[in-house]
């Protein structure tokens, strides 16, 4: 039996405040949907279990568009099993698994296998990412059409860890992926421009040696991507933008760049939307001094400049989501020298946190933009018709509680996730996840995971 | 003095220390037909090199021995390198093993900072020779030794270094320790070689060697490895000869009491022509010279138990 198929019993969430906003209210759950949302205590628990969740918000439950999970072939970093319970914990119940797995996720075969994996789990909805060219070769085009009707129903492909490059296999995964309604998400770096980089280029990398990741390297690969979709009407995903610079490139795309005609077939218009993760948000690349590979990640961490206008990007819409690029890894591949570490750090876990620490308590978010950039907006720009939805009756019970007066210490080995090179080790953060639902069934609750066989 | 990781864990105070306890020793040597001194008796010196450099190592080893110490030189070859754990592994067992001391050379950046966190709950003292385009203290060391002697203060002396800055670790510690050093540093190079965070240096930047030369105390050449000739860093051997390059014309533009100083090994007729590598202008040879004094003055401070502070 698959999650899917589970009938939960009904809930009644007592006191809770939907979007942080306005009085606390009563919430029943019962068939994976919302039946009733009412004034605190007015609403009958009937059969259902009360849960007081006074002093909670409750927000949709978060979409990460850009999720490792190292299943296939590297499961002593993570399997889809304690990815799917670190995602729970963070408060999401969906996630997309990037295909550069061993074997690369580049077929319809191997996209099924991870999509049934992640139904077996059962705790986030597991949705496999398809490779945009084979073996993330960026030579010739997978079988985008394979994976896009296969059970897994792939609608976002992406080479991810590499750039797909050579602009005119970019032109055409735009163009063909046009009409299955996927997106194709780019990890937009100029190879060329970032031969042998170990960290950003600029002063930090120039004391400590570390060849310099430039950041036009991915400006340049964004600008060019921006202008392709445009004139091909294709969907473009930035992944992981990390520069200033490139902030600047997503509204010239939006304004300027939008106004230009295409010349699509149909003249369906292109579209454009981007990712940032919590780690550009908050850190800089002063952490670099000691070498401690746990800071080393791809992008590299940039500038303080950089970090306050991806802020305001996202705070502006401009940049369209939070994704984690949750990226564990094994001991070995992180406790060596700078150079020979993997890029990649924790972020399922961390994410709220650390988005409530440079959005929220800087004002530049409320709890309803939260709601947006890491819920709302990610499934709605690929196509995810029962997440992000509205907390509102009828709606499918697929929500996070948040304790948002919570403080927390970072702790790697506390993780779910089997890897522990998170970033934010030993820091304090405000907010905590408190319960995960995904269709009405709770899968993670004060800290801990509930498999589908304990709610049995 | 607990690691000699980078130019950047120094103040000037114990910058000059090094230096003098350099020259102390270099005088209780002088004349003696055994050179020998008792101080390091009974302690492990380990040299790990992960690259080749004859030069260094040999001048470790040297310096190690003129000390009493035992030492003992290990060389790890290219094709393990890039496996990470070896460098760990490798650590840990060098101080199960006994080692006081190791002395590594790395083509990672940062690859001794590592090795001192990992041996951070030894006793083991690390010391850098050298690790990827990052630093190499000793080096700036025995170059500011060698400018000392010829040029009496440091402070207040204008020097020129010229070269391949962006990959160049010697460039890195030796800006920082002759500015730490109250030095003026002009760095000559094209933009290429030039690494992009060097506007917030406290140096000066030209790209005119000609200019440069006639208001300098001293010229630091610096290497260019080979395989950056074909990188497109500049156009070729020759052009980079002539723009950047210190022959017997440029030798002329500069101030008569100004010395040439070279890290070794030299690219004649591309770098530095043979007429003024050879001439008493270059002080390559007092600069592998006062490299084993200077040697022996870290390791001095490192194991003998005497604070630089
Ligand atoms: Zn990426």
């Amino acid at each position: 039996m698959t999650s899917t198929e589970i009938d939960s019993s009904p809930v009644l969430l007592r006191g809770v405040r939907p979007y942080g906003e306005g009085e606390p209210v009563d919430l029943l759950v019962a068939d994976g949907r919302i039946v009733a949302i009412d004034a605190a205590g007015s609403v009958d628990a009937g059969q259902a279990e009360v849960v007081d969740a006074a002093g909670l918000v409750a927000l949709p439950g978060f979409v990460d568009l850009h999720t490792h999970l190292r299943e296939p072939g590297r499961e002593d970093a993570e399997t889809i099993d304690t990815g799917s319970a670190s995602a729970t914990l963070g408060g999401y119940t969906a996630v997309f698994a990037m295909a550069n797995t061993d074997p690369v996720a580049d077929n319809a075969v191997l996209v099924e296998h991870v999509w049934r994996r992640g139904r077996e789990v059962g705790l986030v909805d597991v949705h496999p990412v398809g490779a945009v060219t084979v073996g993330l070769g960026g030579e010739r085009l997978a079988e985008l059409g394979g994976m896009a009707r296969s059970a897994a129903q792939v609608r976002m492909f992406s080479d991810d860890g590499v750039c797909v490059a050579d602009p005119l296999l970019m032109r055409r995964a735009l163009e063909y992926s046009s009409v299955l309604g996927a997106t194709i998400a780019q990890h937009a770096e100029e190879p060329r421009l970032t031969v042998g980089a170990q960290a950003h280029e600029g002063e930090r990398a120039a004391l400590l040696g570390l060849a310099g990741w430039p950041a036009a390297a991915e400006e340049s690969i964004v600008a060019r991507d921006c202008l392709l979709a445009h004139r091909t009407g294709g969907r473009l995903h930035v992944c992981h933008v990390s520069t200033a610079g490139t902030v600047e490139v997503l509204r010239w795309a939006a304004g300027p760049l939008a106004a230009l005609p295409t010349l699509a077939a149909g003249g369906r218009p292109g579209r454009v939307s981007a990712e940032v993760t919590p780690h550009h948000l908050l850190l800089t690349d002063e952490r670099l001094a000691t070498y401690d590979p746990v800071n080393k990640v791809n992008p590299p961490l940039r500038t303080e400049a950089d970090t306050l206008a991806l802020r305001a990007a996202l705070a502006e819409g401009v940049i369209d989501c939070v994704a984690t690029d949750h990226a564990p890894h094994a001991p070995q591949d992180k406790d060596c020298e700078w150079s020979a570490a993997r890029p990649g750090m924790l972020g399922l876990e961390t994410a709220l946190s650390v988005v409530v620490e440079t959005m929220v308590t800087t004002g530049l978010l409320d709890w309803r933009g939260v709601a947006r950039v890491m819920s709302e907006r990610p499934a709605e720009l690929v196509g995810l018709a029962d997440q992000g939805r509205p907390i509102a009756v009828g709606e499918p019970a697929s929500l996070v509680l948040i304790d948002p007066t919570a403080h927390w210490t970072v702790r790697g080995s506390e993780s779910a996730s089997l890897a522990d090179n998170t970033p934010f080790e030993g820091m304090r953060l405000p907010a905590r996840v408190v319960a995960t639902m995904l269709r009405g069934r709770f899968t993670a609750r004060d800290g801990k995971v509930l498999r589908w066989i304990d709610s049995c | 003095m607990r690691h000699l990781l980078s130019i950047a864990d120094l103040d000037a105070q114990a910058a000059s220390t090094l230096l003098d306890t350099a020259d102390r020793l270099e005088q209780t040597l002088l004349g003696r037909q055994v050179r020998k001194l008792p101080t390091l008796r009974g302690r492990t010196v380990v040299t790990v090199f992960y690259e080749n450099s004859t030069r260094t190592r040999v001048s470790f080893e040297i310096a190690g021995k003129w000390m009493s110490a035992d030492v003992i030189n290990v060389s790890i070859g290219g094709s393990s390198v890039g496996k990470g754990e070896s460098l760990r592994d490798t650590a840990l067992t060098l101080a199960a093993a006994g080692a006081d001391c190791v002395v590594v050379r790395h083509p990672a950046s940062g690859a001794a900072h590592r090795l001192a966190q990992w041996l951070a709950h030894t006793g083991v003292a690390v010391v850098n020779a050298g690790d990827g385009t990052h630093e190499h203290p000793t080096q700036a060391l025995l170059d500011a030794q060698t400018l000392r002697q010829r040029l009496g203060d440091i402070a207040g002396r204008r020097i020129a270094v010229v070269g391949d800055v962006l990959h160049s670790r010697v460039a890195r510690s030796n800006v920082l320790l002759l500015t730490l050093l109250g030095a003026q540093v002009v760095l000559v190079a094209p933009p290429t070689l030039l690494p992009s965070g060097v506007g917030s240096w406290p140096v000066e930047v030209s790209h005119d060697l000609d200019a440069v030369l006639g208001g300098v105390d001293a010229v630091m050449m610096l290497r260019v490895q080979a395989e950056r000739m074909h990188g497109g860093f500049f156009p070729s051997a020759r052009e980079y000869a002539v723009d950047y390059g210190l022959n017997r014309r440029r030798l002329d533009l500069l101030p008569e009491h100004a010395p040439v100083l070279h890290p070794g090994p030299m690219l004649r007729g591309m770098e530095i022509s043979s007429a003024v590598a050879d001439s008493g202008r270059a002080l390559v040879t007092e600069q592998v010279r006062n490299g084993v004094h200077l040697r022996m003055a870290v390791l001095y401070h490192l194991l003998a138990g005497e604070e630089v502070e």
